[in-house]
This record gives C-alpha cells, structure tokens and sequence, in this order.
C-alpha cells in the first residue's frame, strides 16, 4: 500500500529567518489518523500547512520533499497545487468562526469546492452536501446550507467545516486543532463525529492538537513534537503507555495527573471575605446572570466553572466593579461594595486584584516589567525611587523569574513569563483577593502547570483567597477548595471539590464532568456508548 | 436595521440644524457691514440706519436665525442683498452646473479608482502596484490650480485639443458640453483617484489577512476568486465611505477648479457672494454645501449598514 502523503527531512522557515521546522519526516497511509502533537512552536501546524503547499505569514520550505499523492508540492506549479488543495487534501481550522467568510452563505462556500475544481455537477454536489449535513447531523439539513456563519452556533460551524472540506472528497483532511475551540460538552460530539466521518469515507488525517487525551481517541499513531523536531513517533497506545522520551513521558504525566487524584479542601480557611448575594446583572437588554449568590471564605480557593456564555467571566467583571449589577449586593470583609470601581476607594481597590486570561494583551507591551509591576506599588502603596526598586525585585523572587527582568519589556518574555509577571502585578497592590479569569487558558499544558504551582505556593505564603474562573475542570481538581458550576447565568451547583467530582448532583455537573476526555484510547467508545 | 437606518436620518437632521447654527453665526462674524456696502461712499448716518432697518437688520440675532432657518425649512433661501432677487433662483442653476461636473468625474473616478486599488491589492507588490501607486501619489501631491494649468497648457495652447475655459451655457447639446467639461473633470479625477484607490488597496489588504481568506486559498480557490468573490465583499462598507468622502469633495471642493477653468458653478458663485458680502447668498450656499455633505455621509452610513451580513440577516430566534 502506497502513502499519500510522504514528507522527507522539511524544514521551514519563518521570514525573519528563524526555523520553524528543522528537518522533519513522515509517511501516512490511506485512512490512517496520525496525531502531531506538541506545544505551541512545535510546528505542528506548519507542518499540516506545508503539506498542502502552504506557508502561512510568508513561511517559506526551504528543504526537503512532500509528495501528495505522488506528486512532489514543492516542485509542482501553482496550478498544480490549486488543483490539489480541496480535492485530495483539505483543511480544517481551529476557530470555524474566523475560517467561513462572514459574507456569504454557507453553502456557497461549501460547494464552492466540488463545482469550481469540476468535480462534480451541481446537483450531485448539493446531494453531497446534504448527505455530508446530515451524516454530521446538523439541524434541519435541508436548509441549513441557506444560512449565514453568525447565523449557526459555534459547535454547527465547527461540523459546517468538516463538510466544506469533505465536500471535495479529499483523500487526506488536515484537522488543526478542530475542536480546541469548542466547549468541552460541544467537543465530545464533534470529536465522535468527525471519527465516524473519517472512518465512514475512509479518509487519512493528520490531527493537529496538544491535547494528548483527545489524540488518543481517535489517531493510530502519533508524533511528538517540540522546537519544530520530531521527539518519537509510535502506536497511539503504545506510546500512551510507554513514552521513550522524557519531554513525552512529561507531557503524558502532566496529563493524567490533571485528570488524577482531587487535591480536597485542605486550606486553613477563615472567616466570610467576598459574599455575593442574590445578584442579577444584563448586558444591555441582554441578561447574563440570574439570582447568583456565593460566599468565600479568607484563604479559600472558590472555582467558578462552565461553559461560554455560562456568566462566569460576567461574575468576575462583577465583582471587580467593572460592570454594575442589575440587583444584588456585594459585600467585602463585612462591608458593602459599591457597585462601580470608580466609587470604591483606594483601599478596596487595592485589596481586589484582577488576573487575566491573556497575558499578551494586558501587558502594556511599551511599559518594562519593572514600570508594569511598579505602578501598583507607587499608586497604592506610595513607594519611591530605591524602595520600589528593591520591592519589584522581590516580587520577581516571589513568581520566580530572575531580577534582571525589571528591565525587559513584554515582547522579550515568553507566554508563561509574562503571566507569572501578571501575578507580580497582582501582588504588588498586597490584594486579599485575586479574581484569576482563565488564567492558564491561553498557555500550554506544562506551562500551565506550573503557574498553577506558582499559584498554590502563593496561596500557602501569603494566606491568599481565590475567586478562579475556569473552563477547564482539571484546573480545578488540582486547585479548588469548592466549585460552584454555571450554566446560563445560574449556577447549577456548589459543593466541595471532592464530595462535587466524585458525586455530582445536578445533571448538568455530570454531563460537564463525563465530557472530559480521559488518557485512555477507548474513553471516546465508552462514552459514545453509554449513550 | 430598519431602527438603526431611522437613527442615522434623525442624526442626519440633527446635524443639518446645527450646521445651520454655524452657518448663520459664522456670517454673523464676517466683518464689515451691509448696509455700508451697499449704500458704498455716499452712506450718511441716516440712510444707514434706514436700510438697516428696511433689511431687517437691527432685530436680535436669535430672532433672525428663527426667521432665516423656518425659511429654509419651507424652501424659501430668502433675498439677495445686492440685487433683490430670490436666492433660489440665483442659486440653483449653479448648483446643478456643479453637480453636472462633479457628476462626469465621478462617473470616471470611481470605477477607475475601485478597480485600480483592487488590482492592486490582487498584485501586492507587484510592477504594476508599484506603479499604480507613485502615479496616484504624484497627482494627489500637486495641487489642483497646478495640475488644472498643466493641463491647459499641454492639452489646450500645445496641442488645442480641449477648450481652457468651461464656458457652458443652458441648451447646449451634450457633445459640446463633455468637451467644454472634460478638461476640469480630468483634473478633479485625478485628484480623487488617489485617495479612493489607496484606501480600497488597504482595506482588500486588510481582508485578505482574514483567516477566511487563507480557507479560500486552501480550498484552491484562484488568486482571482479569492479576491473578488471572497475579500472584495468584506471590503465594501469602508470602501463606500471613502467614496462618499470623495464624492463630496467633488462638490463641494470644487471651488478652485471652477476658478480655473471659469466654470459657472456653486464654488464660483459662493465666492462671488462673499466678496459682494451678499450675506443670504453665503448662507445659502453654505447650507446647500453642507447638505450635499450630510446626505452623501448618510447615504454611506446607510449602505454600510445595509452591507453588513449580521445585520441583513438577523440570527434566527433559537429553537
């Protein structure tokens, strides 16, 4: 049996020179699922890209062979490649919502692919598509192709682009992170249906992803990546089992710890700091939360956990004053709240400190580390000239980075870095509370791991309380004291960690709790046939 | 979109009136004296302080800015102060002079202009954007009395191909008017071109780094496709902005190409008002620029709107 896709020794570079990809090769055989996995940078998907042809930002191949289907890419002329891409190799990305073109319907550019490549006339195409919709059991296949991308939840365009790019039959479908972006109780349906799709047309796949426990049910193979080089490569199971390499053995432990042993309620907890009562708040005529109530208690870890549009971001904004309540109160170490932060004073400003989802974005990127972490110090706490400058490095010693750092700015730092430098922030006003918003959301999995060390060892020093918000339930394990669960605006559930994870009461929690994908390979079966 | 479309018109109204305020307070501000002006050397105190009173001067200026705006409203622009004649009759055959004029260049500008910025956002950095780009940079740099003389001098006294002076008069036939026209609507194409097709190459360039875009491409879709049917759409609301923009400029930037060129327009007549200080002209012609300007942004706010796909196709209540 011949390969349709064989890469030799690629490498890949980035215009400003650097390498993305430093010689890697593979062979995938006709509807096999080979899994690339790794962190961000590993060139994961530069390496789904160039096998279509492609760089992406101005990348360029500047060494090695891939040849599709016999015919060597690189070598080929533009019409060739043109020719190639949506018929026998095809693309899905991870964020469906940017990837279809908000101005044209969907199916427009769905059959955009069998009828301008003439592979087949119209209204065996549109029958096609059908049989794809339904196949993906999309709601009302007959018309859905008639609507607009806004027009379709995220979970349907995610399905809506695994028919685009099996509408041209292709022989190999690249799936770059296909379901990362989705809810964990939406990716447990995408994830079974693209499965089925790949088994049912018999279609190859090279899977994109750096989650290992959603590659492991559904790729034959993997290969880990890192630093654009291959680590290992072998049988999904085997290498589950029996990583080689260390950089492997790490990822795999990382992975199943997450999804190992609760850490429990084991913080000295004190008296009521942050009680939340009744609260019900809209965005515009828009409501988000409905009659929510919760207590925290002094050095307590409170998880609030759900899906988007659940309010939990919403709860945060809330109680750091960014968004008053409709009804409600808010009450803070025994006194009321005002609503707006522009009405709090200096110290309850101080004493509530916000931690961001993304890093990049709420570092000033033309401040320095030390001016990032010193206005705090100077606004609230008054500091000057050498006392300043001996506190930020203190604060650095704290999250761990070296003191020279005071004078790099953001674009020096890596994502880990420049979150761990959030935290310093954070702390340089001496918070008694820190709302941390998907704080390691937008950091890869080893990164994130440690932040959260970092978390937890400033918890114990510091006998800090967090209000930690969440869409990743293994954070919460790991973490949390209790959890209280959201759904649309209301929360579901409360209870301690261990008592919550190992007995949930409401439904919802158990559909949360049952959606997390585990290491092991037949996880997916399972619960596809429980169903 | 039917409330927000209703929400502009209103903006739009609201704005006119308070242009209307500028309007009336600016030539309130113009120094010297009608009265003065008018009655020229021969003034005495007495016929001074009669005129004023027959021109209905001495009343408040609140009370004349009521007066003069319920004209408008009623479509009565009111009298000139030098002749005695309505200003409607006076204003409105120059008015449509103008807009003739600026209706011929925009004919040629705006599809020239589109057509070249999308070409060359199709070949970025090719020869042809490369050159596209310094011709429309060189002509936007020249000022418009320049270009207009370059013209005249090559086009008409070298080669006397084109009339130098737009002498237009009413009942001509249109093969001597585009003539007659040409010359100054060549150079008001020359100066919009530039800016319309700069934006539209940066606006298709914006979109084409659109992940959807990269879909296109690796769906094999043509450079050609991907750039008409997939980028241009997405492009269009801000394209129709800069256009309006333009539009506008032509009428009612017009003023130093009809000097040019003796051109029987708006811009010349406004001119003419003020130097005779003919005070209900100005305001006339003030407001009528203003109009043009207030309706040409809205028309572009509305098909802004109306190109939105969020907005033309609502999202289906969820079932």
């Amino acid at each position: 049996m011949s390969h349709v896709l064989e890469i030799r020794d690629l490498r890949v570079e980035a215009p400003n020179g650097a390498v993305l990809l430093h010689g890697v090769s593979l062979d995938l055989n006709p509807g096999e699922v080979l899994g690339l996995i790794g962190e961000s940078g590993a060139g994961k998907s530069t390496i789904g890209l160039a096998s279509m042809g492609y760089g992406r930002g101005g990348c360029r191949i500047t060494g090695g062979e891939i040849r599709l289907v016999g015919t060597e890419m690189r070598e080929a002329s533009r019409k060739t490649r043109e020719a190639l891409r949506g018929t026998r190799i095809a693309y899905v990305a991870q964020s469906a919502a940017a990837a279809f073109n908000p101005a044209m319907r969907l199916d427009t550019q769905i059959l955009e692919v069998p009828l301008l490549h003439g592979l087949m006339p119209e209204a065996e195409a549109r029958a096609w598509m059908l049989e794809l919709f339904r196949a993906l059991q999309l709601p009302d296949p007959e018309h859905f192709g008639a609507r607009y991308p806004h027009q379709v939840s995220g979970g349907q365009l995610q399905r809506a682009m695994i028919a685009m790019a099996m509408a041209g039959k292709p022989d190999i479908l690249v799936l770059d992170e296909p379901t990362t972006a989705l809810d964990v109780t939406t990716q447990i349906e995408v994830l079974a249906l693209l499965r089925e799709m790949i088994r049912r047309y018999g279609t190859a796949a090279l899977y994109i992803t750096h989650d290992l426990a959603v590659i492991a049910q559904i790729a034959d193979r993997l290969m880990v990546l890192r630093h654009g080089r291959e680590v290992e490569t072998g049988p999904t199971a085997a290498l589950l089992e029996a990583p080689q390499q260390d950089y492997t053995r790490a990822l795999v432990s990382e992975r199943r710890e997450s999804l190992g042993a609760v850490s429990g309620a084991h913080h000295r907890t004190g008296k009521a700091l942050l009680s939340v009562e009744k609260v019900t708040a809209s965005y515009g005529q828009t409501p988000v939360l409905h009659d929510v109530s919760l207590t925290l208690k002094r050095g307590e870890t409170l998880a609030v956990v759900g899906e988007s549009g659940s309010g939990k971001s919403t709860l945060a904004r809330l109680v750091s004053g960014l968004l008053p309540p409709r009804a409600g109160t808010v009450t803070f170490d025994g006194a009321s709240l005002p609503p707006r932060f522009r009405d709090r004073s200096p110290a309850q400003l101080r004493r509530i400190q916000l931690v961001y989802q993304l890093p990049d974005v709420a570092l000033n990127p033309r401040q320095s580390v030390g001016e990032a972490i010193g206005r705090p110090l100077a606004l609230f706490r008054g500091l000057r000239g050498k006392a300043l400058a001996d506190e930020v490095v203190r604060l650095l010693e704290q999250i761990g980075l070296p003191a020279d750092f005071a004078a790099r700015l953001p674009s020096a730092l890596s994502g880990g870095q420049k979150q761990r430098v959030c935290i310093a922030r954070a702390l340089a006003a001496e918070p008694e509370l820190m709302i941390c918003d998907e704080v390691t959301s937008a950091l890869d999995p080893l990164v994130a791991e440690e932040i959260l060390r970092l978390l937890r060892k400033l918890q114990d020093e510091l006998v800090m309380t967090y209000l930690f918000i969440t869409h990743d339930l293994s954070v919460v394990q790991r973490l949390a004291d209790r959890v209280m669960v959201m759904q649309k605006g209301r929360v579901v559930e409360t209870g301690e960690t261990a008592a919550l994870f190992a007995d949930p009461q409401a439904p919802y929690t158990r559909r949360l709790l049952d959606a997390v994908p585990q290491l092991r390979t037949d996880w997916l079966d399972e619960v596809m046939a429980a169903r | 979109m039917g409330k927000l479309i209703v929400q502009r018109l209103g903006l739009g109204v609201v704005t006119l009136a308070l242009v209307s305020v500028l309007v009336f307070a600016g030539t309130e501000l113009l120094p010297g004296d009608v009265a003065a002006a008018i009655l020229g050397q021969n003034a005495t105190p007495e016929s001074l302080a009669a005129l004023r009173e027959q021109l209905g001067l001495n009343a408040g200026p609140v009370a004349r800015y009521l007066g003069w705006a319920a004209g408008i409203v009623q479509g009565d622009l009111g009298v000139s102060l030098a002749n005695r004649q309505p200003v409607g009759e006076l204003l409105w055959p120059r008015f449509w002079n103008t807009m003739a004029l600026a209706g011929y260049a925009a004919v040629i500008a705006v599809p020239l202009a589109v057509g070249l910025g999308i070409a060359s956002a199709a070949f970025r950095g090719s020869l042809f954007d490369r050159v596209a780009t310094l011709v429309a940079l060189a002509t936007v740099s020249l000022p418009e009395y320049f270009l207009g003389l370059l013209l005249i001098l090559f086009v008409s006294v070298q080669y006397g191909l084109l009339p130098s002076l737009a002498d237009t008069w009413s009942g001509m036939g249109l093969a001597a008017w585009l003539k007659a026209t040409t010359l100054p609507m060549l150079v008001l194409v020359l100066v919009t071109v530039a800016q319309i097709m700069r934006m539209t190459r940066t606006t298709v360039l914006a979109v084409m780094d659109q992940p959807y875009i990269e879909t296109a491409y690796l769906k094999g879709m043509r450079n050609g496709r991907v750039v008409l049917r997939h980028a241009a759409p997405n492009a269009l609301a801000p394209i129709v902005n800069v256009v309006a923009f333009n539009l506008t400029y032509l009428i009612a930037g017009v003023v130093l190409v009809e000097s040019i060129f003796n051109y029987n327009g708006l811009g010349r007549f406004m001119v003419d008002a003020v130097s005779k200080r003919d005070l209900p002209m100005v305001q006339a012609a003030a407001m009528v620029f203003a109009a043009v300007y207030v309706v040409l942004n809205l028309v572009a706010d509305v098909a802004a709107i109306a190109l939105n796909p969020r907005l033309r196709h609502p999202r289906a209540k969820e079932v």
